[in-house]
């Protein structure tokens, strides 16, 4: 479905630019939530969810549903009013800065500015089975209508699917002398996507034969364009990501290297 | 009770070419053994402790396998084990210890001649199958005081990574209302060659699969069952390079269920095919004596191919299970082919594409316990919608009487079930399947409806499919992506070095024992 990915840029000009949450008027502030106790089910419980919410600011707090999981664990449901509001003129979001080409004007751009094809090898690495996501980018058919990379004439692109160890990746960048390498990881429990995308940039740094101007990208559901660049990878693309929305990237950011933008 | 009027000399059909097309895989299989099923033999016996060192625990199964060189393993661990009983006379645990400190050598023992290694090791097999059997009464026994599900059995997975927080959940699952307590493995655990050890509280996304885990959970279920009046089953996966000793832990801590897929590893894990094949056998003779249900993982292909338009991979893919598994000498009852509601929730009509599905598949295989697996692939992180997809599947589920329904999560998208993730979850399943509780004995098909063509057109494709990969060859066929979209060469992948042939004088006793009389 995905409808709700949407990555532009909010828009400000229906509304008041400090906002709260809305149940049913403008900044009624009313905010629906759901949790767990681990305590049995009664009235002490229930008085101590409403205080729990009280205690995170929440007002006019309603437990509007507790029930006894088991013997020593209660769900609730509860409602809150918040005082909390955001000024959305002071948010300030890293996202890619390039314009999203078509598939059609991205080889046109490889072909008349560069000449030759890009290189481009993905992997979904370490331990991590889910070809999915990489497939999502690589494979002909593409991803909601938008062809994969196997599909641009002007990408030579290498999909080594699921599984592959960092140091396999790193040998087949250099091996082919990647323009980009392009990283998956699904399974994130306990940080493991972090370390080993990490481990990753480590390891290249002391390879020898790695072009200076490899562009590196992950990717992922759990994984935000700002996380990526702070763990020192050039993009990231989460959940919904389309292929030419990174060929896109790859192509801007090769332009710009060579100062041909 | 059929109830879409299907061509049955198709469906005969369709079984006569998975077991044309698993034939030669059949025969790869018996002449060959591997790593993993040596280990089985001596866990069977009883060896199912562990060394420790720096790096942790390692299995004593794996540290004597690992001693032989493969012309003597090609006659089979149990040979050596009972020259060594031979000539030294002492317990197995006793006789381990001895070879792994260096001062037995199995290699210089002297082959005996077979006949005095049957008789050596006669009271060691027949205590291991004695176990076996006696679990398996014992389940039959708690099984028959407690009342059968109405409706699909209700299983839910546990995956906290920690055995004793996994327990808690359990508990909570079963007091809600769960059937059925599925403990998944750690990530990658899979590709691990050998079973850690112990009670474990430090896995990823999952909780390791180990003999004192399966003990700790059995345990655990049993004394609730006791309390509830009301059996709970417990199953765990016998998948990966260690699908084999799996399948002896589950039978010997006295585990319902097993995952246990003859094309899964493959696919889903890159491990060698024709290590997976060969390890599929033993694990099934074993769950076969050891009257487990295993479950099939068909489902998975619908989330590397797209399920409109792929149910007839799913379908050909349960004849060729179905079959292996038979040759393995399971019983249909025991054979719980697996399937998913996947379809993309944008399709119109997609509900009626899945109750089509879900008919057939039960229509075709009328006695296996099915189990059903709940859309994954399109969820997202809104999870009230994601709750509404699951309800729906428990709908389909209900109405077309699954054996087995893996509850959905709305968290799917997320993270492993949370407590209260599960409860939501399994309240609505609990309240659908009795407000429908009757639905399906109601229900007729338009015979010449859109329901009815979409089930006539998936057994027409799998029939199709089933003649193109008989022409190809099974192992084949996998190498060009005929399952799951996900092609794996017949060499490539894991565990291929852990296989062997078999010398004439090859000795398993349990394969001798348990092996059906194909
Ligand atoms: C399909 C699936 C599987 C299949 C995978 C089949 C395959 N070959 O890929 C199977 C059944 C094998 C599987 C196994 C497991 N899975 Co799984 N799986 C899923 C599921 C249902 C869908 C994932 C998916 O395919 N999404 C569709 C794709 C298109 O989306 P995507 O991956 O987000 O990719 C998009 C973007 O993120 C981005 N993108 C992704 N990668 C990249 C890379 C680059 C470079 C770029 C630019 C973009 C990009 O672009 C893509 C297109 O938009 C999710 C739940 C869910 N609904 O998300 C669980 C899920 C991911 N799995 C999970 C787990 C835990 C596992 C297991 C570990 C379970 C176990 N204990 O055995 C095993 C994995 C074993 C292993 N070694 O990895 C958890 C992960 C939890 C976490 N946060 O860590 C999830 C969330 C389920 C859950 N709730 O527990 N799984």
């Amino acid at each position: 479905m995905g409808f709700f990915h949407k990555k532009e840029e909010a828009n400000l000009e229906h509304h008041e630019p400090v906002i709260t949450a809305y149940g049913d008027q403008m900044n009624d502030g009313m905010v629906q939530m759901s949790f767990t106790l681990p305590t049995t089910c009664g009235l002490e419980s229930k008085e101590a969810a409403k205080l729990f919410v009280e205690k995170m600011g929440f007002e006019k707090v309603m437990v509007t549903h507790m029930e006894a999981i088991s013997d020593n664990f209660t769900f609730f449901v509860v409602y809150g009013k918040t005082n909390q509001h955001i000024d959305i003129r002071e948010i300030k979001v890293v996202r890619p800065e390039h314009p999203v080409f078509s598939f059609d004007e991205i080889n046109e751009v490889i072909e008349k500015k560069i000449g030759r094809k890009l290189v481009v090898v993905g992997a979904c690495i370490g331990s991590d089975a889910h070809t999915v996501g990489i497939d999502a980018i690589f494979n002909m058919k593409g991803f909601r209508h938008d062809w994969g990379f196997e599909r641009y004439p002007w990408l030579s692109a290498y999909n080594l699917r699921a599984q592959v160890a960092v140091e396999d990746l790193v040998q087949k960048v250099v091996a082919l002398n990647a323009d980009a390498v392009l990283i998956s990881r699904v399974v994130t429990q306990r940080d493991e996507h972090i370390i080993e995308l990490k481990k990753f940039l480590d390891l290249l740094k002391n390879t020898s034969g790695v072009s200076p101007h490899l562009i590196k990208i992950c990717g992922g559901p759990r994984i935000s364009f700002e996380d990526a660049i702070s763990w020192g990878y050039d993009a990231g693309f989460g959940p919904g990501t389309k292929p030419s929305e990174v060929a896109s990237f790859i192509v801007h950011e090769f332009l710009k290297r060579a100062g041909k933008n | 009770m059929a109830k879409l009027n299907l061509d049955r000399d198709k469906v005969d059909v369709c079984r006569e070419l998975a077991s044309a097309l698993v034939h030669p895989v059949q025969k790869y299989i018996d002449l060959h053994s591997t790593v993993s099923i040596e280990r089985s033999v001596l866990r069977l016996m009883g060896l199912t402790g562990a060394l420790k060192d720096e790096n942790g625990n390692y299995p004593l199964a794996n540290l004597i396998v690992d001693k032989m060189d493969r012309r003597q393993l090609s006659l089979g661990i149990a040979t050596w084990i009972g020259a060594a009983k031979l000539k030294y006379d002492a317990p197995l645990e006793v006789l381990a210890t001895r070879i792994i400190q260096g001062k037995i050598n199995l290699a210089d023992l002297p082959e005996p001649p077979p006949e005095a290694i049957r008789k050596v090791l006669l009271s060691p097999v027949s205590e291991a199958i004695k176990r076996i059997d006696f679990n398996r009464k014992e389940r039959e026994r708690l099984r028959s005081r407690s009342p059968f599900p109405r409706g699909p059995m209700k299983y839910v997975i546990v995956a906290t990574g920690n055995i004793h927080e996994d327990v808690k959940q359990a508990i909570a699952a079963a007091q809600n209302g769960a059937d059925v307590i599925a403990v998944i493995r750690s990530t990658a655990q899979s590709l691990l060659d050998y079973v850690p050890h112990g009670a474990t509280t430090e896995g990823y996304g999952g909780t390791y699969a180990t003999q004192e885990n399966f003990k700790i959970m059995r345990s655990a279920l049993n004394d609730l069952s006791q309390k509830m009046n009301r059996y709970i089953r417990l199953c765990n996966y016998s998948s990966g390079l260690c699908m084999p000793e799996i399948a002896v832990m589950g039978a010997q801590e006295s585990l319902d269920f097993l995952l246990n897929d003859a094309m899964y590893g493959i696919l889903f894990r890159d491990i060698n095919m024709k290590r997976t094949f060969v390890d599929q056998f033993f694990s099934r003779v074993v769950t076969a004596r050891a009257g487990i249900v295993i479950q099939t993982g068909e489902d998975n292909y619908l989330t590397t191919a797209d399920a409109f338009n792929n149910h007839h991979q799913v379908l050909a893919s349960h004849f060729i299970n179905e079959q292996f598994a038979k040759n393995a000498g399971m019983r249909e009852e025991q054979i719980g082919l697996g399937h998913a509601f996947e379809m993309d929730p944008a399709i119109e009509d997609s509900f009626l594409f899945e109750v089509a599905m879900a008919e057939l598949v039960r229509d075709i295989f009328s006695r296996h316990p099915i189990k059903y697996m709940p859309p994954t692939l399109h969820k997202e992180g809104d999870i009230f919608f994601s709750h509404v997809l699951d309800a729906l599947f428990n709908l389909a589920g209900c109405m077309t009487n699954q054996a087995i329904q893996l509850l959905g999560m709305p968290t799917e998208a997320i993270h492993n079930p949370f407590l209260m993730d599960r409860f939501s979850s399994i309240k609505s399943a609990n309240y659908i399947f009795k407000a429908a509780s009757s639905l399906g004995e109601e229900i007729q098909f338009n015979a010449n409806g859109k329901l009815a063509r979409r089930a006539r057109t998936v057994l027409d494709q799998t029939h199709e499919y089933l003649l193109k990969i008989k022409d190809m060859g099974l192992m084949e066929s996998i190498e060009r992506g005929f399952f799951a979209e996900m092609p794996r060469p017949k060499d490539g992948g894991r565990g291929l070095d852990g296989v062997f042939q078999k010398a004439r004088r090859y000795y398993n006793p349990f394969l001798e024992k348990l092996g059906s009389s194909r």
